[in-house]
C-alpha cells in the first residue's frame, strides 16, 4: 500500500494571527509555526494502515522554506520519506493553486510506485475552507471520501476503502474504489507523540525537494496573481465590550431569565 | 437579468432553511434558478416558489445521490455551461464546499467558502462576500476573478423574504460520468430526532463543557425552555459526553445565532473559533477568572447545575 499524506504548514491558532498588509495574504512569517494538528490524524491514520499491513507512507507539503518543519515532524511520527515543494513563486497561492501543485506532486511520487490512498485532515486550521481535498481529488480524477471517522481498507487488487462519516441526520457508510482519496477528522484516532528512537530515525530520512519546474507546473499558474478569488479588504473584528457578569448569591438563575427576557429572547 | 444558480438542500422535499437564505440572497444577485436533485420535488415547488424562485431545474435520479458529490458537481459544471449564470450559492455544509471544490476546477471558477455576506458588487459586475476568518477575529471582503463566482454560503447569512416566483421546473437531461460513481453510500443510519433545532441553524444555542461532569439534563432543560440547539465543547465531546456532531469549535461546528448561552466552558480558542460571532453571548461558569468571560454581554459567576434550574423555572412561568 504506497499512501500519500498532504500536511500544511501553518501559523499556530493559539498565537494572534493577522495579514500582511501589502497584499492581504496570511502573515506567515511573524507567527510560529507547525504542522496543522488536523493533518496530524492524517498522519496517523496512514501510519496504522501500513503497520496492519505493508507499505510506505509518504508525507507531502506545499510551502515556504519553514514548512520543512511540518514534514519533519510528520517522519518523526514515522512517515517514511517526505516530499517538500517549495516555490517563491508559490506566495499567494489560492485553494485552487495549491491543489494544483499538491496533483502534480502526487503524479510523480505515483511515477515510481502508484499512489493507492491519499490521505488528508478535514481542514486546515488556518484557511479552514476544507476544500482542497475535493480539488486536489478532482484534479487526480479520483473519488473522494471524506470526513472519515473510521476507515477501513481493502489493500488487495482493486480493492477499496470503507469509512464511517458522522452527519447531521445519519451515520453514513460510505466505499471508494482504489485509487482513492479519503479526509479524516479529529475522532478517528489519538495520534502518537514522536518517540526519541523516531526523533533520531527521522533525520536519515529522505526529504526531496522540488520546485515548480520539478513538475512541469508554469509559474504563472500560481501564486497570488494567478489567484482565482481576491481578497480586498480585511478588518480585526472590534474586541467585544464586557459586559454585565453577577455573581451568584442565590438568585443568578432569575437574573439570567431577566437579562434574557430584557433581551426579548423569551 | 442574468440566473443565479442554487442548490437546493433538502431532506426528501423538505427544503432547509438555508435554501430560503440562499434564494433571498440570489435575489440581490440576479434571477434565482434552483437546482433540485432527488426526489419530493412535489413538496418542495412551493417553498421554492415562495422564496423567488424562477425556475427550478431538477434531476430525480436517486443514483445521483447514492454517489455522493460528484454527479451534483457534474450537473452544476452542465447547468453552468449551459445557463451562464451570474452566480452559483451552494450551503457552506461539508457537501456543498466539496460540491463548489469539485465545480470550481470542472468550471475554472473562483470558490469562495463561509461567507457570512453575499452582495453585487459595485461595479455591478460579479460579487461581492464577507468571511469572517482567524476564529472570529478578522472580517474579510472578498471576490471572484476568474469564471463563474462559486460561494458557499453559512447558514443565518440573510433573513429569509417571501418574494413570490415561477418555480417553473424543467427536467435537466443528465447522466453521472463513470468516473462519478467511484463512490457510493452503501449504508445510512439516520440519527434519532431530539426534536430541537439544527445546530447551525438556531437562533438561540446553548452549549455545556466540562463543567457538565457529563450531566447534560440541566442544559438540555435550559436549552428547551428557550427553544435552542444543544452544543457542547470539545472537553465534553472527547470525553465521550455528547456526539461530534453536536461539538461547537474550530473543528467542530461554526455557529452565529442570535443568542449563544456557554455553560461550564471556559472558553479556550478552540471553542471561541466556533462561536465568537453570535450576536449575544451568556455564560455561566463557576471560575471567574474563566477567559469565556471576556467574550460575554451577560455572565454568571456560579453553579450551572443551581443557575440553570432556577432560570428555567423562571422561563417557563414567564411564557405561561
Amino acid at each position: 500500500m504506497n499512501i500519500v499524506v498532504c500536511v500544511k504548514y501553518v501559523p499556530d491558532a493559539q498565537a494572534e494571527r493577522t495579514f500582511n498588509a501589502s497584499d492581504n495574504t496570511t502573515d506567515r512569517e511573524n507567527v510560529d509555526g507547525l504542522l496543522s494538528e488536523l493533518d496530524e490524524y492524517a498522519v496517523e491514520e496512514a501510519l496504522k494502515i501500513v503497520e496492519a499491513g505493508e507499505g510506505e507512507v509518504t508525507v507531502l507539503t506545499v510551502g515556504p522554506d519553514a514548512a520543512a518543519d511540518a514534514v519533519k515532524k510528520a517522519l518523526q511520527m514515522g512517515a517514511h520519506k517526505g516530499v517538500h515543494v517549495g516555490d517563491d513563486a508559490i506566495h499567494g497561492s489560492d485553494a485552487i493553486a495549491t491543489s494544483l501543485v499538491l496533483a502534480e506532486a502526487i503524479k510523480k511520487i505515483g511515477a515510481d510506485s502508484a499512489v493507492d490512498l491519499v490521505v488528508t485532515g478535514m481542514a486546515s486550521t488556518d484557511g479552514t475552507m476544507g476544500v482542497v481535498p475535493a480539488m486536489v481529488a478532482e484534479r487526480l480524477g479520483l473519488p473522494a471520501v471524506t470526513f472519515a471517522s473510521e476507515l477501513a481498507v481493502d489493500g488487495s487488487t482493486g480493492g477499496s476503502v470503507t469509512i464511517r462519516r458522522d452527519g447531521d441526520a445519519s451515520t453514513q457508510t460510505i466505499t471508494a474504489t482504489l485509487p482513492a482519496l479519503v479526509s479524516v477528522t479529529d475522532q478517528i484516532n489519538e495520534p502518537r507523540y514522536p518517540s526519541f528512537k523516531g526523533i533520531m530515525a527521522a533525520k536519515k530520512k529522505p526529504v526531496e525537494r522540488w520546485t515548480l519546474a520539478d513538475l512541469g507546473i508554469d509559474a504563472a499558474q500560481v501564486g497570488l496573481d494567478a489567484a482565482w478569488t481576491k481578497v480586498d479588504s480585511f478588518t480585526a473584528r472590534p474586541p467585544r465590550a464586557q459586559g454585565e457578569i453577577v455573581a451568584d448569591e442565590g438568585d443568578g438563575g432569575r437574573r439570567l431569565a431577566a437579562f434574557l427576557t430584557e433581551r426579548k429572547f423569551v | 437579468m442574468a440566473e443565479v444558480l442554487v442548490l437546493v438542500d433538502h431532506v426528501e422535499g423538505k427544503v432547509r432553511k438555508t435554501t430560503s437564505e440562499l434564494l433571498t440572497i440570489a435575489r440581490r444577485l440576479g434571477e434565482p434558478s434552483a437546482v433540485f436533485v432527488g426526489t419530493g420535488f412535489d413538496a418542495a415547488k412551493e417553498t421554492l416558489a415562495r422564496f423567488g424562485a424562477e425556475k427550478v431545474y431538477r434531476v430525480e435520479s436517486p443514483e445521483v445521490l447514492g454517489h455522493l458529490v460528484v454527479p451534483q458537481a457534474e450537473l452544476l459544471a452542465q447547468l453552468v455551461s449551459s445557463t451562464s449564470p451570474a452566480a452559483v450559492l451552494v450551503p457552506s455544509s461539508p457537501e456543498g464546499k466539496e460540491i463548489g471544490a469539485r465545480l470550481a476546477v470542472k468550471t475554472e471558477s473562483g470558490l469562495i467558502t463561509d461567507a457570512v455576506d453575499v452582495q453585487a458588487a459595485g461595479d455591478g459586475s460579479g460579487v461581492t462576500t464577507t468571511q469572517s476568518v482567524f476564529a472570529g477575529s478578522y472580517t474579510v471582503s472578498a471576490t471572484v476573478t476568474k469564471g463563474t463566482p462559486i460561494v458557499a454560503v453559512k447558514p443565518n447569512s440573510a433573513t429569509p423574504e417571501e418574494s413570490a416566483g415561477a418555480a417553473a421546473d424543467e427536467v435537466v437531461d443528465f447522466t453521472p460520468s463513470d468516473a462519478a460513481k467511484g463512490a457510493r453510500i452503501t449504508e445510512s443510519k439516520p440519527k434519532q430526532a431530539t426534536g430541537r433545532p439544527e445546530l447551525t441553524e438556531a437562533a438561540i444555542v446553548v452549549s455545556g463543557g466540562r463543567g457538565t461532569g457529563g450531566d447534560f439534563s440541566k442544559v438540555e432543560d435550559f436549552a428547551d425552555s428557550l427553544g435552542a440547539a444543544v452544543g457542547a465543547s470539545r472537553a465534553a465531546v472527547d470525553a465521550g459526553w455528547y456526539p461530534h456532531t453536536s461539538q461547537v469549535g474550530q473543528t467542530g461546528k461554526q455557529v452565529s445565532p442570535q443568542l449563544y448561552v456557554a455553560c461550564g466552558i471556559s472558553g479556550a480558542i478552540q471553542h471561541r473559533a466556533g462561536m465568537q460571532t453570535s450576536k449575544t453571548i451568556v455564560a455561566v461558569n463557576k471560575d471567574n477568572e474563566a477567559p469565556i468571560f471576556e467574550l460575554v454581554d451577560f455572565g454568571v459567576v456560579g453553579d450551572l447545575f443551581t443557575v440553570l434550574p432556577q432560570a428555567t423555572e423562571a422561563i417557563t412561568a414567564a411564557k405561561d
